[in-house]
């Protein structure tokens, strides 16, 4: 692939995706094309399916019908040593931190590299310290367990592993759900970065109207277990959809959306 | 001289290029992230060969992509230090800056290995101390509630002790009977081959009845539950504590001895004494029908003979002591349940350390019997 080639490449490309469980439907022919580089917030209510569409684009559920490529490439297509590749190059932020208990924090950073063969215990150590740097955490957090640690340290760390391996799509759920407002801003500042540095493309669930307006530059409105809207925050604002009007032109939306300082686009 | 076997498309690669001054540049191109140069180990030695000659020229600028990884293992290739000729860009340049500027935590202290051994040892000691305390304390908290339940009767939780009599009892009631009969047919047919050279094959009546009756059935039936139920009743509690059900039920003001300690312990004392006579009724089928086999005595005369030379008491000891097994398998089990961190580690150990410490309490307890009514029920 050459550079030309994979800027124009579609990060994430849904077709005609459906799911239902059991008599439930869920998702109804969502058709979303992503360009790589883009940070796409996925929004909606609760319950009406975001995080399935997330599951679904990371493969750890399969969409009744209809198809989802992910890098140019459906996971359940390819071989399985194909999509450990491509799974090696996907960061997945789950929205507890998903960090393994029985590890420290250290070991749970240094998880997807020793997974990935890197056996050079200097190395890892330098890269884990960073990671934790970048962050925002102290060194000493290293050597405690999961369970010693407050809810917004455990989405750091986890955000840390995730990031570890520097991956080319990050998915995201609900990342500051569970943080305090300085810690949030934190987040969406220290993702930009990132983003900046790395270029990678990001797909997140978020309720959080804040980093809509500051971070995303894609934002995709799921309700009616339909896709309704799918563009800038600019043009997803003048959507006349009824769910669209209640999240984004209440009171407090309003209010947010008035102080428009964006840090992206 | 140009070096094109590690060359290609996307991984990373590197040339030497002649220049027109007669000098000799490396250039580094294609994707150097950390994924790429784990699977090529050839490139990040070719590097550190390469940075011991201080005349060479190296180029980064053709690199499509470089990540924080990738740009250690080039500063490290480089003896953490920068080639004296180099050709960068400002955005490489920050990330080995980066690298530059790390400051390593120092490593941690650890202790001699008297040292650790003395640690050890204390929080061995210490562990086991606050064990007994939090035992007593929740004993001592049960019989508080016994109490309370005595003067408000209205309060008993008659349907949590419901469910944990089916789960722990009825659901029980094949698998005790199952390894019942067998025990019964084993210990029949061993104890057969031994009484038949003495031509005493009547007593075979007396061997099981005693046996079973006393200790087999009582004691197997305790295992039994303390492996099955005694474990699930202390991972239920440990991951009520991780999903913090315990914490919801303490903020309503529940106390958790009330309505998850007292029920079980009452279910497993009511229920173990029944579950004992059906293992035992098991067990004796099973001998029953051996000795019918190898020994010619027919089920009625064992029938007849049983009650003849097994004194009834012996039956309340069993009984008294299986009320007692009961009771202690679901004391441990919860006493475990409430010692679970929310961590998987956890969860996995202290479920093993209370079905081992229930089996062995029963054991124990099984001995203390026996010294006890050592005279006792005897024909």
């Amino acid at each position: 692939m050459t550079k030309e080639q994979k800027i124009i490449a579609d990060a994430i490309r849904l077709e005609h995706v459906w799911t239902r469980f059991g008599d439930k439907l869920v998702h109804q022919d969502i058709n979303l094309r992503l360009k790589t580089c883009e940070i796409m917030g996925l929004v909606g209510a609760s319950g009406c399916g975001k995080t399935t569409l997330l599951r679904e684009i990371i493969g750890l559920q399969q969409p009744s019908q209809g198809q989802i490529m992910v890098m140019g490439q459906s996971l359940h297509t390819v071989s399985a040593s194909h999509a450990q590749r491509l799974r090696d190059n996907c960061g997945v932020l789950f929205q507890k931190g998903a960090l393994f208990s029985v590890l420290n924090v250290f070991e749970n950073i240094a998880f997807p590299l020793r997974e990935l063969g890197v056996r050079d215990e200097q190395l890892i150590k330098r890269l884990v310290f960073m990671k934790l740097s970048m962050v925002g955490l102290a060194a000493s957090v290293a050597w405690l367990k999961p369970a010693d640690l407050s809810g917004g340290m455990i989405k750091r760390v986890a955000l840390a592993r995730t990031l570890i391996l520097e991956p080319g799509l990050l998915l995201l759920d609900e990342p500051t759900s569970g943080l305090d407002p300085i810690s949030s801003e934190d987040f969406v500042n220290l993702l930009s970065e990132l983003h900046r540095d790395l270029g990678f493309t990001v797909v997140m669930v978020t309720h959080d109207l804040d980093i809509l307006r500051d971070l995303c530059t894609q934002v995709a409105v799921l309700a009616n277990n339909q896709l309704v809207a799918f563009g800038p925050l600019s043009s997803v604002l003048t959507c006349p959809h009824p769910f669209i009007e209640q999240f984004f032109h209440n009171r407090r939306a309003r209010r947010v959306f008035r102080y428009q300082e964006p840090v992206n686009g | 001289m140009s070096d094109n076997t590690l060359k290609s498309a996307e991984l990373p690669a590197l040339e030497l290029l002649k220049q027109a001054d007669s000098s000799v540049c490396v250039r580094l191109t294609g994707q150097w992230n950390i994924r790429n140069i784990v699977t090529m180990p050839q490139v990040r030695a070719k590097i550190t060969q390469l940075a011991t000659d201080n005349s060479l020229n190296w180029d980064l600028t053709a690199i499509d992509l470089l990540d924080n990884a990738a740009a250690l293992i080039i500063w490290q290739a480089w003896g953490e230090r920068y080639p004296e000729k180099l050709n960068i860009r400002a955005e490489q340049r920050s990330l080995l800056e980066r690298w530059r500027m790390q400051t390593l935590p120092a490593a941690k202290r650890t202790e001699s290995k008297l040292g650790q051994l003395i640690l050890y040892s204390a929080q061995l000691i210490n562990n086991f101390y606050q064990q007994l305390l939090e035992f007593i304390t929740l004993l001592g908290q049960l019989l508080l509630d016994v109490w309370h339940l005595l003067g408000n009767p209205s309060a008993i939780p008659w349907a949590e002790i419901s469910i944990t009599i089916y789960e722990a009892g009825v659901r029980a009631l094949g698998i005790t009977a199952l390894v019942g009969f067998l025990i019964g047919i084993v210990l029949s047919y061993l104890s057969a081959l031994q009484l038949k050279m003495f031509g005493a094959e009547i007593y075979i009546i007396d061997i099981l009845g005693l046996s079973i009756i006393r200790e087999l059935g009582p004691l197997l039936a305790a295992i039994l539950v303390a492996g099955r139920s005694g474990s699930a009743m202390t991972a239920q509690i440990g991951i009520m504590r991780v999903t913090e059900e315990l914490d919801a039920l303490s903020a309503m003001g529940i106390a958790h001895s009330l309505r998850l300690v007292l029920p079980k312990v009452m279910a497993l004392t009511a229920v173990l004494p029944l579950l004992s006579i059906w293992t035992n009724a098991a067990a004796l089928l099973g001998g029953m029908f051996s000795a019918n086999n190898t020994l010619d005595i027919s089920y009625r005369q064992f029938f007849y003979k049983l009650p003849d030379v097994v004194p009834l008491a012996n039956v309340y000891i069993g009984l008294g002591k299986s009320a007692v097994f009961g009771l202690m398998i679901a004391l441990i089990a919860c006493h475990f349940g409430f010692r679970i961190k929310p961590n998987t580690e956890s969860l996995g150990n202290e479920t093993t350390n209370s079905v081992v410490a229930a089996i062995t309490v029963v054991i124990m307890i099984d001995a203390l019997f026996a010294i006890l009514f050592m005279g006792v029920g005897m024909p």
